[in-house]
C-alpha cells in the first residue's frame, strides 16, 4: 500500500529512464542522501567515524567495484587486496610527487592507474575461466604485495617501509593527515562513494552492463550475438579496478593514514571484500552497500557485546567472528544465493500488498 | 665441478623435496575435485585443523577450554594425560571422518547442481569457519608437533657428498621421510582408485553422477569417503608441515602454495599434481637462488603463481588436465 507503482505515470523518455523509476524509491534515496550529507556530519564523533562510517563508505566502493567484476561480469577475482594496494601506493606517490595538486585528482588518478594494472592482470581472463581465473588473480595479489614491500621506490625509501599520508586540504580544510576533523574525512569519502555508486548504477543498466551480464550468463552465446568478449571482459576489469583503486587510495590516505602493505592489503582483504559481495548480493549495487555495512558492523557488534559486555578475551571474539562469517557465507550460498539484496527485493514485493492479502 | 653447479644441485634437491610436500597438499584437492567437482579451498585449513587436533589429543588438551573458561569462569586446560602418537593419529582420523560427514551432509548436499564457482566460494566460507572453529577448540598459540619423525641434517648424505665434491649437501631428514611417505601415499591412492571396488565406484562418480547413481552407487557414501580421504591426506600434510615449522595459523597457507601446483598439473590428474608440485618446488627454489637476491628476495611468495599464470595462457587445461571442450 505504501510502496507502490500504481499511479506513477511517466510522460517523457527522461522520466522513464530515471535511475529510480518508482517514486517511493526515489524519495527514499533523496532522504538517505539528505541525511548522509546534512545530518550525519553534525552528529558524528571520532569513534563513529573511525569504527563505522569510514570503513563502511570505503568498503562500499571496493564492494561495488568487485561486484561489477564478479556479480555483473562473472569473472571471480581474489586480487582485490592487491588492487587496493595499487590504488594506495599510486595515491601516495602522486601526493608526494605533486603536493600542489588537489588530492581529489590524486585519488581519481590512483583509480586510473589501478585500472591499467587491472586490465593487465585481466588479460588471462580471455583464455581461462571460473576458478582457474580466480586462482590466476591470486598471482596479482601476491605479486603486487611483494612488489610494494620490496621495491623501495614505492615507499620513497622510508626506513620503516611504511607509507604515511601527508596533510592535504580541500578548501582549506584538511582531509588527510593527523589534523583531520572526523566530519571532513567522512564527507570526503561520502562524496566519492555517492559518485562511484551513481556511475556504477548507470553503467550497469546501460549497454556496458548488459554486455557484462551477457558474458556472465554464457560467454560463448554472448560472443555469437555480437558481444566482443575481449572488450567486455577487459572493460569490466578496468572499471572494477578503478573503483577498487579509489577505495584503496581512500583506505590509505583518509582512513588509516599510514599503511604497511602486507598487513593492510593482504589476502584477507580480498576475501573480506568478496564476502561483502556474496552476502550483500551478487549483481546488485544496493547489495554492495548492504554487504559492506553488514561485515563492518558485525565485528563492532561482536566486540561490544562479547568483549565489553561479557568480558571475554579479544582473541576468542576474533575467532568467533571467523566462524560466524564463514558460517554465514555458507548459509547465504545455500539459502539465498542472491544475498541481502534479494531479501530486500522480497520485502519490497511484500510491501506492495501490505496490509492487504491480495 | 664448479661451485655454482654444486650449489645449484643442492638447491634442486631441496626444491624436489619441497615439491613433494606441495604435491601432497595438491593431491587432496585433486581427490575431491575428481569425485565431486568441488574445488576445495579449505584443504589447507583442513591440514591445520587436523594438525591442531592431533597435537591437542596428544597433549590431552580440553577442547573449547578457552570458551568454557570465558563463559563459566573456570580454569580448565588439560586433562593431564598424554596419548601416544599412533593412537592420537587414529583418533584424529576419526575426527576427520566425522568432519567429512558433517561437511557433506550439512553443506554440499544442499549445493548439488550449483555452479562450480558457487561451490568454490562455499569452500572459502568453510575455510573461514574451520579456522575459527579450530582456534576456539584448541587455542591459537603456536604448538610444537612431535610424533617421532626424525629431524635435522642427514649426516650420511653430508659425508657422502663432502667426499665427492668437498662440499656437504644439507638435506633434512624430515624431508627424506616426507618424500618416502608421500610416495607411498600416492602409490596407495592410485592402487585404491584403480583396483578396489570403492575406488572404482569413486571413478564412476567422477565420470558421471547420474550414471553412477543408476547402477546403484551411493553418491552420499562416495562423497563422504572422498572427503575423508582428503581429510587423511590433510592429516599427513599437517603432520609433515607441523613437524617442520610448528602448528600455527600459517599452516593453512600451504593451500595457497598448492593452487599453482594444481593449475600447472591440471585439476583432474593425480600424476599432474605430483609433476606440478616438483616443477614448482624446483622452479621457485632455483629462481630464488639465481635471480631472487638481485630483485629483493622472498620471490617464493609469487613465483609459483606467475609461472602458473603464464603457463595457463598457453595451455588452459594444465599439463595433464582433460581437454576443455565448450558447447553452447
Amino acid at each position: 500500500m505504501f510502496y507502490r507503482e500504481a499511479g506513477d505515470f511517466k510522460t517523457s523518455y527522461a522520466e522513464d529512464n530515471q535511475t529510480f523509476p518508482i517514486r517511493f524509491d526515489r524519495y527514499r534515496y533523496y532522504a538517505v542522501l539528505v541525511a548522509a550529507f546534512a545530518v550525519v556530519p553534525f552528529v558524528i564523533n571520532d569513534y563513529w567515524v573511525n569504527a563505522v562510517f569510514l570503513p563502511f563508505l570505503i568498503y562500499s566502493i571496493a564492494a561495488i567495484g568487485l561486484n561489477i567484476l564478479v556479480g555483473y561480469c562473472g569473472q571471480v577475482s581474489l586480487g582485490t587486496g592487491g588492487f587496493m594496494a595499487v590504488g594506495a601506493y599510486a595515491c601516495y606517490k602522486l601526493m608526494t610527487a605533486f603536493p600542489e595538486v588537489n588530492i581529489l585528482f590524486h585519488v581519481v588518478l590512483a583509480g586510473g592507474v589501478t585500472a591499467i594494472v587491472g586490465v593487465l592482470f585481466g588479460l588471462p581472463s580471455l583464455r581461462i575461466k571460473g576458478f582457474y581465473l580466480a586462482v590466476a588473480t591470486l598471482a596479482a595479489q601476491f605479486f603486487l604485495v611483494w612488489l610494494f614491500n620490496r621495491v623501495p621506490w614505492f615507499y620513497n625509501y622510508s626506513a620503516s617501509g611504511q607509507i604515511s599520508a601527508p596533510e592535504r586540504t580541500i578548501f582549506g580544510v584538511p582531509v588527510t593527515g593527523a589534523e583531520t576533523a572526523p566530519w571532513a574525512a567522512y564527507l570526503f569519502c561520502l562524496v566519492f562513494t555517492v559518485v562511484c555508486a551513481l556511475i556504477a548504477r548507470n553503467l550497469t543498466r546501460g549497454m556496458a552492463g548488459r554486455k557484462w551480464m551477457a558474458i556472465r550468463d554464457m560467454d560463448i552465446a554472448a560472443e555469437i550475438i555480437g558481444v566482443n568478449p575481449l572488450r567486455a571482459k577487459l572493460s569490466a576489469f578496468a572499471v572494477s579496478s578503478f573503483f577498487v583503486g579509489i577505495a584503496g587510495a581512500l583506505f590509505f590516505a583518509v582512513y588509516l593514514g599510514a599503511v604497511e602493505v602486507g598487513e593492510a592489503f593482504g589476502i584477507n582483504k580480498s576475501f573480506l571484500v568478496l564476502f561483502m559481495v556474496i552476502i550483500g548480493g551478487l549483481g546488485s549495487i544496493f547489495g554492495s552497500f548492504a554487504g559492506a555495512a553488514f561485515l563492518v558492523l558485525l565485528p563492532v557488534l561482536l566486540k561490544n557485546t562479547l568483549v565489553s559486555g561479557l568480558g571475554w578475551p579479544t582473541d576468542l571474539a576474533a575467532h568467533l567472528e571467523f566462524m560466524i562469517v564463514g558460517g554465514l557465507i555458507i548459509v547465504f550460498l545455500i539459502a539465498e544465493p542472491h544475498g541481502l539484496a534479494q531479501l530486500w527485493r522480497v520485502a519490497k514485493e511484500k510491501l506492495r500488498l501490505w496490509p492487504f492479502p491480495h | 665441478m664448479p661451485e655454482q653447479l654444486i650449489w645449484g644441485t643442492e638447491v634442486v634437491l631441496n626444491g624436489l623435496m619441497a615439491g613433494v610436500l606441495y604435491a601432497l597438499v595438491a593431491l587432496g584437492f585433486v581427490l575431491i575435485y575428481k569425485a565431486s567437482g568441488i574445488f576445495n579451498y579449505a584443504q589447507g585449513v583442513m591440514a591445520l585443523f587436523a594438525a591442531l587436533t592431533l597435537v591437542g589429543i596428544m597433549e590431552g588438551q580440553v577442547p573449547f577450554s578457552h570458551l568454557i573458561n570465558a563463559v563459566f569462569g573456570t580454569e580448565v586446560h588439560h586433562f593431564g594425560w598424554h596419548v601416544p602418537a599412533l593412537l592420537a593419529i587414529l583418533l584424529t582420523m576419526v575426527v576427520m571422518v566425522v568432519l567429512a560427514w558433517a561437511v557433506n551432509t550439512l553443506i554440499f548436499r544442499h549445493l548439488v547442481n550449483q555452479e562450480p564457482i558457487i561451490l568454490f566460494m562455499a569452500t572459502i566460507g568453510l575455510a573461514y569457519f574451520l579456522e575459527g572453529f579450530g582456534d576456539i577448540m584448541w587455542g591459537s598459540d603456536i604448538k610444537k608437533m612431535d610424533v617421532g619423525l626424525p629431524q635435522g641434517i642427514n649426516l650420511a648424505i653430508d659425508d657422502f657428498t663432502f667426499n665427492i665434491f668437498d662440499y656437504g649437501f644439507f638435506i633434512d631428514n624430515l624431508d627424506l621421510v616426507a618424500t618416502a611417505i608421500a610416495a607411498a601415499l600416492v602409490f596407495s591412492l592410485i592402487v585404491f582408485a584403480q583396483y578396489t571396488k570403492q575406488g572404482r565406484a569413486m571413478r564412476a562418480v567422477a565420470d558421471d553422477h547420474q550414471a553412477a547413481l543408476s547402477v546403484g552407487i551411493s553418491l552420499n557414501f562416495i562423497w563422504v569417503m572422498v572427503w575423508s580421504l582428503a581429510g587423511f591426506v590433510a592429516l599427513v600434510a599437517g603432520i609433515m608441515w607441523g613437524t617442520k615449522s610448528g602448528v600455527q595459523f600459517s599452516l593453512s597457507l600451504i593451500a595457497l602454495k598448492a593452487l599453482p601446483v594444481l593449475m600447472l598439473g591440471g585439476f583432474t590428474s593425480i600424476p599432474g599434481a605430483i609433476v606440478g608440485g616438483l616443477l614448482i618446488g624446483v622452479g621457485e627454489k632455483l629462481f630464488e637462488f639465481a635471480i631472487g637476491s638481485m630483485i629483493g628476495g622472498a620471490t617464493e611468495n609469487w613465483f609459483a603463481y606467475v609461472l602458473a599464470l603464464l603457463f595457463l595462457v598457453f595451455r588452459p587445461q594444465g599439463l595433464f588436465g582433460e581437454k576443455i571442450i565448450e558447447r553452447v
